[in-house]
């Protein structure tokens, strides 16, 4: 055993900056473990140490509608201290602003919440006033700051204006992310009738804040409001769910992000293997002479094993510490975007647990070349053999094959969410690495075809270094290939989603979109927008409703039989409907039934037309009969149409139409869409129909342009920090291997250099091999990408992928560029020294 | 020390079985020396690698040292290496990332015999062989003549029982090649090894008790 260590030890000496820059390619897939799991320890840790903050009470209890004398009394009897709550989308105005408005977030809100943490505002006095009362508000930080609000100045909110007390920073319960979908404006609750908001159709939920005042369980709370007011249609929130919510999400997120980063550390792994199977090949003559001098085959193996777990373990040892400074910057990064504050610790599970599973991924990467060790026959010493057909045919490898795929496997099927997800990760593993891996045996292959024989010299020579003995062409395409693929992706689905969110607003569309517009209020409107030169485009009425029965059975009914497998949310959410005597022809198509535009006022069963997604959701067909309950009066119907509705237009569209002639005298408010110019005319018309009609919002299509771009921005951010690590991983196998295969290249360099070959060509040789190397992964990269994103688009947005060709020219030329540099810096030394020096400093 | 009977050795190609070395049949006792004579690709260096364990006859029996090799696994003919045989060979093959002194202890260390007597040892030995100021030297600081003679060292380091010399003056000079010879008999004589030497040299043949010639992998001579 001591004479493993020892030689293991001096037998390294050589090679030891290039085993050690080996060794570094698993340094970042580690490191992206380590800092993820860790992370995610820090996260679980806060949320469990600032439970209660999540939701700033011990029971949050909401609906849709004004609650009912029950249901108050039933909160009330529940005792210690509540607060209630009424949030509201409205329009803010800025009259310090020019008048313009935003979409806002309204919360009118009664003392005493939040009973649990902190609510932080600038200046920090600025709670204590919104308690007191009158006409005051706290604004969303991010909001102030772009309509240049100061406090003291007024914004308007309905009909009336409201001091700005204080710039909202932080409130239990909601993340910054929230804050960026729509930015929140808090006012006493005491004033919010005053504002005119509250019609008939708004969408409004009522809240009420609990927190006990005895340790009763909130959970058994929830439960038995939950079953004493079903028909209420209550969304009752306790710590411990928004714990569990926010717990799984976050580990969702760790877990897809641990994939990634595993994905960086087997392209490390692949590339620490590659360096040994260098490292080997140039041992065997070592091999063979410790065998003529008997050394055993296991002390032979043993001695390179001690060297590919030393590689391993510093690979790991200085990926954990890496991890551990990447872990720290975590939080200042995306701290924000969590509903609480994030304490950094060293977790030791995690960073025990990436270093471990580092190092066995490694170290099972490192057998394969490593088995060659056990064949290699001592003969060698005393005949020339040839090294390759050394360890070609050994059964072990299969084996060693066998294991990585069940290791990697079974940390698939750990960290991801669902084992399907698992097997599909380690599929599309295989799948990406065979594609990439058989794209570059193909070029390969065709560098050797396809080269013309006449093409200049350092042409044929730098291109023939593609398929010669011991090219790295597999292993660079698949670790530049793979980064690039993922980049890329990344980015051109980012450009098909804009272009697409553009396209629905493009030629004559609508693209501002106008709500909670009032029974009296949409004769006005289409005045306004007519005079401020933006027609009324398409509007339709809206009545809301819920299901009573379907086919005969009640909602509870259908809910307990589980053989149904209905969708839940189907049967219990507010349905908006609307009626008229004509289809949508922009955005609606049957597809099975006949739509029937009109009814008579009293006939006993109303022909509808559901959209078909939701219809197969809720297990329905032509023929089904839905009793709807409209604001207190059932009506029966029939399903005589199915719809097809093309949901991304920025019109008014519906699950449910109803004929006209039966909705008519329902309470009801309408929606409408029209077209506006630049956003200098769409401030203009909103500011117009604002001022004239307060308790109307709209929303403009830019608005939901720049919030898209925003939350992509986040979440690019994020993947694009991962893909980081995949692209760097492949830049250090790069450099790994270009060093580890830089003994063989100098004899070449030495040969043609002796043959007269000038430094120049030798260089330009260089030059022709990287720029080949990384056209080639840029090439497969960008192509995967393009498929990548055609098939995301088409599968999951359902819509045409779009190839933006300057994010391919930028990714294109960036890779070259990297493995250009990468390349030539990894070799510089070799071309302008004498041979013989660099030949004796290399064999020392 | 050294008895070999009916020795074939036979590879497989695609035109049938070939026969390198035919029905080869000597003995050797302590001390004694032999010579291996003949062309190129008469089969000497096989019978050599044959002797030493270092390959497995298709046929016959190899003895060394009283242990019957011809069967023995892999790693038991490593074994009776490291204890009874030493090695010289025409391109020295020592372990370019050791030094001089690392070289000629690996025998020992191999065996668990490494430590402060052993360095002592290796040390003595290259001084020996006139290499007492170079033992912290790597491979390529030393010319081809320290390099056979720092071979010779670690050849003897483990006092083997039998040397083996594969063309031991091939890649050297005629004057280094004289010192390495005058080197190998003396500790040959000093350390009473028996003495198995593959060569083209006449010269050098003809100093060894004993001459075996092939041709065609069989005796014809010895």
């Amino acid at each position: 055993m001591n004479f493993i260590f020892k030689m293991a030890w001096r037998d390294s000496r050589a090679s030891r900056r290039r085993l050690v820059l080996a060794s570094f390619s698993i340094v970042l897939g580690i490191a992206a473990l380590v800092a993820i799991g860790s992370f995610n320890n820090n996260l679980i840790y806060a949320i469990n140490g600032q439970a209660k903050t999540l939701l700033g009470a011990d029971l949050r209890v909401q609906t849709r509608s004004e609650f009912s004398a029950e249901l108050t009394q039933a909160l009330d009897d529940l005792g210690g201290r509540q607060a209630g709550e009424i949030a509201l989308s409205t329009m803010v105005v800025f009259p310090t602003a020019e008048n313009r408005t935003r979409l806002a977030s309204m919360r009118a809100l009664e003392p005493g919440y939040p009973y649990y943490g902190e609510f932080k505002t600038v200046p920090a006095d600025a709670p204590a006033r919104l308690a007191k009362g009158g006409l005051v508000a706290i604004l969303e930080e991010s909001l102030m700051a772009q309509f240049n609000v100061t406090v003291g100045d007024e914004v308007k909110l309905g009909t009336k204006m409201f001091t700005v007390v204080g710039a909202l920073k932080q409130v239990p319960g909601d993340s910054m992310a929230v804050a960026m979908l729509s930015p929140r404006v808090f006012v006493p609750r005491a004033k919010l009738e005053d504002t005119g908001l509250l019609g008939p159709g708004s969408l409004v939920r009522h809240r009420r804040y609990i927190v006990f005042d005895d340790d009763r369980d909130p959970l058994a709370v929830e439960k038995e409001l939950r079953q004493r007011f079903v028909d209420e249609r209550l969304s009752v929130d306790t710590v411990e769910e928004r714990k569990r919510e926010l717990g799984n999400g976050l580990t969702n997120v760790y877990r897809f992000l641990s994939l990634v980063g595993f994905v960086s550390l087997f392209l490390g792994a692949i590339g620490v293997a590659s360096a040994i199977h260098v490292h080997v090949r140039q041992k065997i003559a070592t091999v063979a002479v410790l065998r003529c001098l008997g050394a055993s085959s296991q002390t032979a193996f043993g001695v390179y094993l001690v060297q590919g777990l030393g590689l391993g373990l510093i690979g790991a040892l200085v990926g954990a510490v890496l991890g551990v400074g990447v872990q720290m910057t975590l939080p200042a990064m995306v701290g924000q975007l969590l509903p609480f504050e994030v304490e950094f610790f060293v977790a030791w599970g995690p960073v025990f647990k990436g270093v471990v599973g580092g190092l066995v991924i490694c170290v099972l990467f490192t057998l394969l070349p490593l088995l060659t060790i056990r064949r290699v026959s001592p003969l060698v010493a005393i005949r020339a053999q040839s090294i390759e057909s050394v360890g070609r045919d050994d059964p072990l490898r299969w084996v060693v094959f066998g294991l990585i795929g069940l290791a990697v496997t079974a940390f698939a099927l750990m960290q991801a969410p669902s084992w399907e997800i698992g097997l599909g990760f380690v599929g599309m593993l295989a799948v990406s690495f065979a594609v990439l891996g058989g794209l570059g045996k193909l070029v390969a292959w065709a560098a050797r075809r396809f080269m013309p024989k006449r093409a200049p010299y350092v042409l044929r020579q730098g291109i023939a270094n593609l398929h010669r003995p011991n090219n790295r062409t597999v292993l660079l395409l698949l670790a530049l290939g793979l980064g690039t693929f993922l980049i890329v992706t990344l980015a051109l689905t980012r450009s098909t989603l804009l272009t697409q969110i553009e396209g629905t607003g493009g030629g004559d569309r609508p693209n501002l979109l106008f709500f909670d517009i009032q029974d009296d209020q949409i004769e006005p409107l289409r005045e306004i927008l007519n005079a401020q030169g933006a027609p009324m485009q398409a509007d339709a009425p809206i009545v809301t409703m819920k299901i009573a029965r379907i086919n005969g059975r009640t909602i509870n009914e259908v809910v307990r039989d589980k053989s149904l497998d209905i969708a839940e949310w189907t049967l219990r959410r507010e349905y908006r409907s609307t009626f008229r005597d004509h289809l949508n022809e922009r955005t609606e198509k049957v597809v099975e039934g006949e739509f029937i535009p009109r009814v008579q006022a009293d006939v006993d069963v109303v022909p509808i037309s559901m959209e078909v997604g939701v219809a197969e959701q809720m297990k329905v067909e032509l023929g089904d009969e839905i009793e709807w309950d409209v604001q207190g009066l059932l009506m029966m119907t029939k399903i005589t149409s199915l719809r097809e509705v093309e949901w991304r237009r920025m019109e008014p569209n519906f699950f449910v139409v109803f004929p006209a002639g039966v909705l008519e005298p329902a309470p009801k408010f309408y929606v409408g869409a029209t077209r506006v110019g630049d956003p200098a005319h769409s401030a203009q018309v909103q500011q117009a129909v604002v001022t004239a009609l307060p308790n109307v919002s709209a929303i403009d299509l830019q608005l939901v342009m720049e919030t898209l771009d925003g939350i992509f921005e986040k979440v690019q951010f994020v993947i694009q920090f991962m893909a980081f690590f995949t692209v760097a991983t492949g830049i250090i196998v790069l450099a790994g291997a270009v060093m580890s295969g830089r003994f063989q290249r100098l004899r070449e360099v030495v040969l043609l250099r002796t043959l007269g070959a000038t430094g120049r060509q030798l260089w330009q040789i260089q030059l022709v091999e990287y720029a080949v190397l990384g056209a080639l992964a840029a090439f497969v990269g960008c192509g995967l990408a393009v498929v990548g994103n055609l098939l995301l688009a088409e599968f999951v947005f359902s819509t045409t992928g779009v190839l933006s060709f300057t994010t391919l020219g930028v990714a294109f030329s960036s890779v070259m560029a990297i493995t250009l540099a990468t390349g030539l810096f990894s070799n510089r030394g070799v071309t302008n020294h004498p041979p013989l020096e660099v030949l004796r400093e290399e064999g020392g | 020390m050294l008895k070999v009977e009916s020795l074939t050795k036979s590879y497989p190609t695609a035109s049938g079985m070939l026969t390198v070395l035919k029905s080869v049949s000597f003995d050797m006792e302590r001390g004694a020396s032999l010579a291996i004579l003949g062309p190129s690709g008469s089969g000497k260096t096989t019978l050599l690698g044959l002797c030493a364990g270092l390959d497995r006859p298709s046929s016959g029996s190899v003895m060394v040292a009283g242990e019957s090799i011809g069967q023995m696994s892999e790693d038991e003919r490593a074994r009776v290496r490291n204890e009874h045989v030493g090695f010289v060979f025409q391109n020295f093959q020592l372990v370019p990332t050791l030094t001089a002194v690392e070289n000629v202890l690996v025998p020992l260390e191999l065996r668990g015999e490494g430590g402060r007597a052993a360095e002592k040892m290796a040390a003595a030995l290259l001084a020996r062989v006139g290499l007492g100021e170079r033992i912290d030297h790597y491979p390529v600081q030393l010319s081809g003549g320290e390099q056979q003679r720092v071979a010779l060292a670690r050849a003897f380091i483990n006092a083997p029982k039998i040397l083996f010399c594969d063309e031991p003056t091939g890649n050297l000079d005629g004057a280094t090649a004289d010192t390495v010879v005058e080197l190998i008999f003396e500790l040959n004589r000093e350390k009473s090894t028996t003495l198995v030497m593959v060569t083209h040299d006449l010269e050098l043949a003809e100093k060894c008790g004993r001459v075996l010639r092939l041709r065609s992998g069989e005796v014809v001579t010895g």
